[in-house]
């Protein structure tokens, strides 16, 4: 039986957050069926993202076991990944984890930031009272945190 | 499964879904299925040796920031720079494919199988970094210069280069944030860290001028005003003084943009190409 070309790759888990499905990233554009196939269009979250190889991988395994022969990989770089295209379900999942899910993405113009960020809520306890302890996480989409009230660490995914 | 002799044959194979001997192994043209004509109106040549340069600016600089893996103060610091480095390596990647379109010429052959004279990047990514201060000065100045110039470059008229840009205006906006904090930190720390602050300043200073010096090959005019604004607030926050080492000089009136460089990119090149190079048709 084939199923909707569009449901199978939105369902597609991402290599990184693999607890978050491509289409709850945001990262999956398009999905659009041909005489002999089906075309996906992904936006990579960063400019090095090292995942892509194992989406493809993954997409088109996906694909060929719906019954699709014939799947197109393409890539769309503009407007780039925002955080904000992660959906509300992702978001109660990442939350569900232990993952802070992201606040709003910036707006206007880039401005130099000499101090802390404002905190992001702790996804265990809920509490605010927390500091970053790394602007940089193990993938290229996440910070590290701690929450001075649970006196937990958690990873939260960066807002961009 | 037909098992080869040689079981490392395996690992160079492409792979399908359910045979991959590593996760990030394998790489796909970051360009797939955009469309890269060079629009009406677009000087290709021009904006094939622009992107060349972009991306070896990217390419160079990655390659030294990731020599400090391995080598940082704590583990939170090696994990950032090496995500720096692989955001700008993601960088290189994608402007060297687009000058590749143009030139006919794949991304691999114009990192690995160019010389060093035909290398156009600035000099200021070429030098190793003696000590944290001087990395994070670096990275402050590479950044907040890069930044301007993406920010600028999202109006050209090629569409591919204006996505790359407006994709890397993020990223090196957060760059940015890390270098200062850093710079901050120590410039307003104790008397050794500011004294080691203010040195890694003044030993980069001298590759400074040269980033922002017109050259016939950019497609977009960069005032430096944007740049000293930013640079004053961080050196102003952190108590350091504006350094005042003299600009290295041209050779001859030509620098990184003409394919004239320091002694450093050489052995930047010897390493990064030395295994391309010694297997010129490995995959990976």
């Amino acid at each position: 039986m084939v199923s909707g070309a569009l449901e199978v790759a939105a369902a597609t888990p991402d290599p990184e957050l693999p607890l978050l499905t491509i289409g709850e990233l945001g990262i999956l554009r398009d999905v659009h069926e041909t005489a002999d196939g089906v075309v996906v269009t992904i936006t990579p979250t960063y400019s090095g993202c090292p995942a892509l190889r194992e989406i493809t991988a993954d997409l088109t395994g996906r694909l060929t076991a719906a019954g699709y022969s014939r799947v197109e990989l393409r890539t769309r770089l503009a407007p780039p990944w925002s955080s904000d295209w992660i959906t509300a379900g992702g978001r109660a999942k990442l939350q569900a984890a232990g993952i802070a899910p992201p606040g709003p993405a910036p707006t206007g113009p880039i401005r130099l930031t000499l101090g802390p960020r404002p905190p992001v809520a702790c996804p265990r306890c809920g509490s605010s009272d927390t500091v970053a302890s790394a602007a940089f996480g193990a993938t290229a989409c996440k910070a590290l945190h701690r929450c001075r009230t649970c006196d937990e660490p958690f990873e939260a995914v960066k807002a961009i | 499964m037909v098992m080869d002799d040689n079981p490392y044959e395996e690992l160079a194979d492409e792979h399908g879904a359910d045979a991959r001997w590593a996760f990030g192994t394998g790489f796909t043209d970051p360009l797939a299925g955009i469309d890269t004509a060079v629009p009406d109106g677009v000087d290709g040549a021009a904006l094939a040796a622009y992107c060349l340069a972009l991306g070896d600016d990217a390419l160079v600089y990655s390659h030294r920031l990731q020599e400090w893996i391995t080598r940082m103060p704590e583990l939170e610091e090696e994990t950032a720079i090496a995500n720096v480095a692989l955001d700008l390596l993601g960088q290189a990647r994608l402007l060297l494919a687009r000058a590749g379109t143009i030139l006919g010429r794949s991304e691999d052959e114009l990192a690995f199988f160019r010389d060093e004279p035909q290398f156009r990047n600035v000099r200021l990514v070429e030098r190793a970094d003696a000590d944290f201060a001087e990395l994070v000065a670096r990275l402050l100045v590479f950044s907040t210069w890069r930044l301007a110039l993406f920010e600028r470059l999202c109006e050209v008229p090629d569409p591919v280069l204006a996505a790359i840009a407006a994709k890397g205006v993020n990223e090196l906006a957060y760059h940015r944030d890390y270098a200062a904090q850093w710079v901050v930190r120590l410039g307003d720390g104790t008397e050794l860290s500011h004294a080691r602050m203010q040195a890694g300043l003044e030993t980069i200073w001298p590759l400074v001028d040269e980033v922002f010096e017109p050259h016939p090959g950019d497609l977009v005019p960069l005032e430096r005003g944007e740049f000293d604004v930013v640079l004053d607030t961080v050196f102003a926050t952190a108590g350091l003084a504006r350094p005042t080492a003299a600009p290295l000089a041209k050779v001859g009136g030509r620098a990184g943009r003409d394919g004239v460089h320091t002694e450093a990119l050489g052995y930047v090149l010897a390493e990064l190409q030395s295994v391309a190079r010694a297997h010129p048709e490995g995959t990976w």
